[in-house]
């Protein structure tokens, strides 16, 4: 088997006196796409905010492309440029249109002002928001907000797309058009980790389910096994309750 | 009409009624009372004279103008200087340690001395160490001093909108792989400053009366003009007349201050 993209082992993590993360270990291989599902406060967050060094991890390793960047002390600048995360709250800047959104990183932290032009804005029309390139975020509804953050990680062509529960904040109505975002970034093979109550994009779509409870991996496989004829106790309850 | 609105246009006409006849009452009180005090005729003579208004009105309000050049150049350099003591109060690394110390002294230092006083210590302390023209000039140093305490409220100011923008903001730009530079100017710093445009906007207000303490160390602006007209003619009225000079640019500002924030607090609401 090839090295995975990413490597968490033995991940801990505290805030205060909570301890969020107990020791995470999990793999995600180059071109697949996890699914972290569990009750809320179960870590699944956290878990992928550590992936990106956004939350410095107390102990264990976190390896991308076999390099430990949970070491502290670690230029995490260039590591983000690989990765991009998407949040639940979409965190536009709400002072610029969604294009300078998409265009900011590109031009400050890759020197490409004009040369990404062509890009971005293929990135709007192939995801059916040309129309809505000049718009601010207020202007927009969540779900194209939220399209347009996927956009704006995109922009800097990484090769990992963290997203952490990007439909939560969504109308129902609105969830399928960001997933469909989801699906065609899957179809080109981008890497990608997701925490989502989405149980059923979950099973459609993701190469693997990660079941996290109470900050470690309680089981994980393909979702056939995981939805069907899980493994442990606490899975079975937590499928059942969401599942109904 | 329905019931709803006939009722509500019901109850407008009352409370217009009842608020139109309180007003008259009072004003028509001030009217009968303020003359039967045993002074008012020596009041009305020598403060509300129309000839001498009338007289004095065009030479205030050049003076005015100077007021309102002295402002004018104190601006931007009270933006400048505010702006970079907010980002030095605000810097993180060590080495720049001392630079924090500094903007924390500076503010606390000269938003704690009132205005008057800082006028007249760098005003008659600076020329006083014999420096020679024009460094000696009171409007260089009336400006200074206006500048020095007011950029360290714009300081403040511009600090408490930098801290209100919320976290997501930053990780959102740190995430992106922007450095903390960049994320400052392009993300946090453009949204901060919008954000505190109303609280400014008092502070310009407030700014624009305290040129006139300047008169105390020697430029001729309103103030000092009408003190001259006053012992000139031995009257008061040249200061009413500062007084409703200085009202015509206060009011709209503030009132325009008070809208920009109306505005504001709907928009995120």
């Amino acid at each position: 088997m090839p090295d995975p993209r990413l490597s968490l082992s033995g991940v801990h993590k505290t805030f205060g006196d909570a301890h969020v993360l107990r020791g995470s270990d999990l793999d995600i291989g180059v071109g697949e796409l996890g699914c972290l599902i569990g009750a809320s406060g179960s870590g699944k967050s956290t878990l992928l905010r550590c992936m990106n060094g956004l939350e410095p991890v107390d102990d264990g390793a976190v390896r991308l492309d076999g390099v430990d960047i949970a070491e502290p002390g670690f230029d995490l600048g260039p590591i983000r440029q690989r990765i991009g995360i998407v949040f639940q709250s979409f965190n536009l800047f709400p002072h610029m249109t969604a294009y300078e959104n998409a265009a900011l990183a590109p031009a400050r932290v890759l020197g490409e002002t004009t040369a990404a032009r062509p890009r971005i804005e293929g990135l709007f029309h192939r995801f059916d928001l040309a129309d809505h390139m000049t718009k601010y975020p207020d202007q927009l509804s969540g779900g194209q907000q939220q399209r347009v953050a996927v956009i704006r990680a995109l922009a800097m062509r990484p090769e990992t797309l963290l997203l952490d529960e990007i439909t939560s904040a969504l109308d129902p109505e609105l969830v399928g058009e960001v997933l469909d975002v989801l699906r065609q970034l899957r179809d080109d093979g981008m890497t990608m980790v997701l925490a989502t109550h989405e149980m059923s994009f979950a099973r459609d779509v993701a190469d693997r389910v990660v079941f996290m409870d109470q900050g470690v991996i309680a089981e994980e496989g393909a979702p056939e096994a995981i939805f069907s004829s899980p493994k442990r106790e606490r899975t079975r309850k937590f499928l059942a309750s969401v599942l109904r | 009409m329905s019931r709803r609105a006939a009722y509500e246009a019901r109850q407008r006409r009352r409370a217009n009624l009842i608020a139109g006849l309180s007003t008259i009452a009072v004003v028509g009180l001030v009217i009968l009372l303020v003359p039967m005090a045993p002074g008012w005729d020596a009041v009305k003579r020598s403060f509300f004279d129309g000839e001498t208004f009338v007289n004095t009105f065009p030479t205030l309000l050049r003076a005015f103008l100077l007021d309102v050049a002295i402002f004018a150049w104190s601006v931007p350099l009270i933006f400048a200087l505010g702006l970079a003591i907010a980002l030095a109060r605000g810097a993180q690394s060590p080495a720049l340690f001392p630079l924090r110390i500094f903007g924390a002294i500076y503010v606390d230092l000269f938003r704690g001395i009132p205005v008057v006083l800082l006028v007249y210590l760098v005003g008659f302390g600076v020329p006083g160490l014999g420096l020679p023209r024009p460094w000696n000039s009171p409007y260089i140093w009336g400006t200074v001093a206006l500048v020095l305490t007011y950029s360290a409220y714009v300081a403040e100011v511009l600090r408490s909108g930098i801290e209100s923008i919320h976290a997501s903001q930053r990780n959102a730009a740190i995430c992106l792989g922007l450095n903390s530079r960049d994320t400052m100017r392009f993300v946090i710093l453009p949204q901060a400053i919008r954000r505190v445009v109303p609280a400014n906007m008092n502070m310009l207000v407030a700014l624009q009366k305290d040129v006139a303490l300047l008169s105390f160390i020697g430029p001729v602006e309103i103030l000092r003009q009408a003190g001259i007209f006053k012992s000139l003619l031995a009257n008061f009225t040249p200061y009413v007349v500062a007084a409703v000079i200085f009202l015509c640019v206060t009011v709209p500002a503030t009132r325009y201050a008070d809208y920009l924030l109306n505005r504001d607090r709907n928009a995120r609401s």
